[in-house]
């Protein structure tokens, strides 16, 4: 049962995006496509897990027992920084489709708030290894379901008559702004 | 402190070997061809040689053998460049630009109704075939300008579009872009331009346009060899059949539907070789 609270928590709830504001960047730059909005979706859950997968050991098993959890910051930015590139190298040698389909959007991810975000609070809550999965799994799809819903919308911006000053990206943002209040109504999900 | 030392160099050393060791044991051998053509090519992504982006259409020439010289953005000097890469040799052809065929400026074809809505060419010609009453004419609503991945083609005062031809590549992107198929490619060294659609009958042509072809036939008894008339409409037959003399009686054409193209312009291209 705490496993499927922590997923729905991360999905909808404590959404990446629309909660707690991570990963705006990627959120606003590269919305404006419905494939590529996926892709990227995609990609972060991907990275999401492995990070997860990785960062929890070497939290519990390397830092806390040598009494260094002040370096978890440092560490899981390099941690996340040689992962994205290693698996960026598996999946160039193994499957060059599925590298053409996330393969630009992989780096980017290195250096995503969102991915370092979620190692930081994985660790503050104290969850156990699954949860820590379910936890990277929940909030990847919850920046893909974000992304895809922000591509959808702003597929009907494209013919809207906005004003200039609010064309780009400010538009982009007064939209998630409204989008995060709708969020705000899965507050009351879970108790 | 030293702990902290060790640890952060254990892992970061830890790292880095496996990121060593894949670099070996996962390098992709790309052929370094691709990358040359890839950098010789616009990078403009038009799509105009069919192929996906540029980078697909260097991965297709060196991988599948697709053909040099498809990329209409690039000159003559890059797809010979490309052919020195391959080692093919490139034939020489024509440049092609893109050509308007209407002469419906807002000051002669009359809008038929006052549309209100998305200002696009795309989303006008769904409601009855456009707000003009030529169901053939240029809308006017910019679309092709907006699809010109290169900036050539600017709306004029007019409201016809006007193309750069000096910056036009012929990649094709705004003749897609049209619903009433208003823009076309030509071979930069063809002469004469028919710069009407309407296949309306006479009188319906006249009336909603004044510079409409009226499928009267002076050009065709003109030049028998290169002008035809079909569904009341001049049409050039080949492009090539225009003698100087046949071009200079086109100026008989009552509404100027047809007409010689800006041949100064044509020319001084030419002579740079583009």
């Amino acid at each position: 049962m705490t496993l499927v609270i922590i997923f729905v928590s991360a999905l909808l709830i404590n959404n990446f995006v629309l909660a707690q504001f991570l990963g705006i960047c990627s959120f606003i730059g590269i919305s404006n496509n419905m494939t590529s909005s996926v892709s990227m979706g995609m990609a972060v859950t991907f990275v999401m897990v492995l990070t997860a997968v990785v960062c929890w050991p070497i939290y519990f098993l390397v830092l806390v027992p040598a009494h260094l959890e002040f370096l978890q910051t440092l560490t899981f930015i390099l941690v996340v920084a040689c992962l994205v590139q290693f698996v960026e190298m598996f999946i160039k040698k193994t499957s060059i489709a599925l590298y053409d389909a996330l393969g630009i959007y992989l780096p980017l991810i290195t250096t995503n708030c969102a991915i370092l975000g979620f190692a930081l609070i994985a660790v503050t809550r104290n969850y156990s290894y699954l949860e820590t999965i379910v936890y990277g799994v929940g909030s990847g799809l919850g920046y893909t379901l974000a992304m895809v819903l922000m591509a959808g919308v702003r597929g009907k911006l494209e013919t809207a008559d906005i004003p200039k000053p609010l064309q780009g990206p400010g538009i982009v943002l007064i939209t998630a702004g409204i989008m995060a209040l709708a969020f705000m109504g899965f507050a009351g999900l879970i108790k | 402190m030293l702990m902290a030392i060790i640890i952060m160099g254990g892992v970061a050393f830890f790292f880095s070997t496996v990121l060593v060791i894949a670099d070996k044991k996962l390098r992709v051998e790309v052929d370094p061809r691709i990358e040359e053509i890839a950098a010789l090519l616009p990078q403009a992504n038009c799509g105009g040689c069919g192929f996906p982006g540029c980078k697909g259409y260097a991965t297709a020439i060196v991988m599948n053998g697709a053909p040099v010289g498809k990329c209409a953005p690039s000159g003559a000097e890059v797809n010979e460049a490309i052919g020195r890469i391959m080692g093919v040799e490139v034939s020489e052809r024509v440049r092609r630009v893109v050509r308007v065929h209407c002469r419906g400026a807002e000051s002669v074809a009359a809008r038929k109704a006052l549309y209100v809505g998305i200002p696009s060419c795309q989303a006008v010609s769904m409601v009855q075939s456009g707000d003009k009453l030529c169901d053939w004419g240029c809308l006017g609503y910019g679309d092709c300008a907006k699809a010109c991945p290169f900036g050539g083609i600017t709306l004029g005062e007019n409201g016809l579009p006007q193309v750069n031809e000096e910056v036009c590549t012929g990649c094709g992107l705004c003749v897609a872009s049209c619903p009433k198929k208003i823009l076309q490619l030509h071979g930069i060294d063809e002469r004469v331009i028919v710069a009407c659609r309407s296949e309306d009958p006479p009188k319906q042509a006249k009336s909603s346009c004044a510079n409409a072809c009226i499928g009267c036939g002076i050009c065709a008894r003109a030049c028998p060899e290169a002008v035809e008339v079909k569904n009341h409409l001049a049409c050039v037959k080949d492009p090539g059949g225009f003698s100087d003399e046949c071009i200079a009686k086109l100026e008989k054409c009552p509404t100027g539907a047809i007409g010689p193209v800006d041949q100064g312009k044509a020319e001084a291209l030419r002579a740079e070789g583009a």
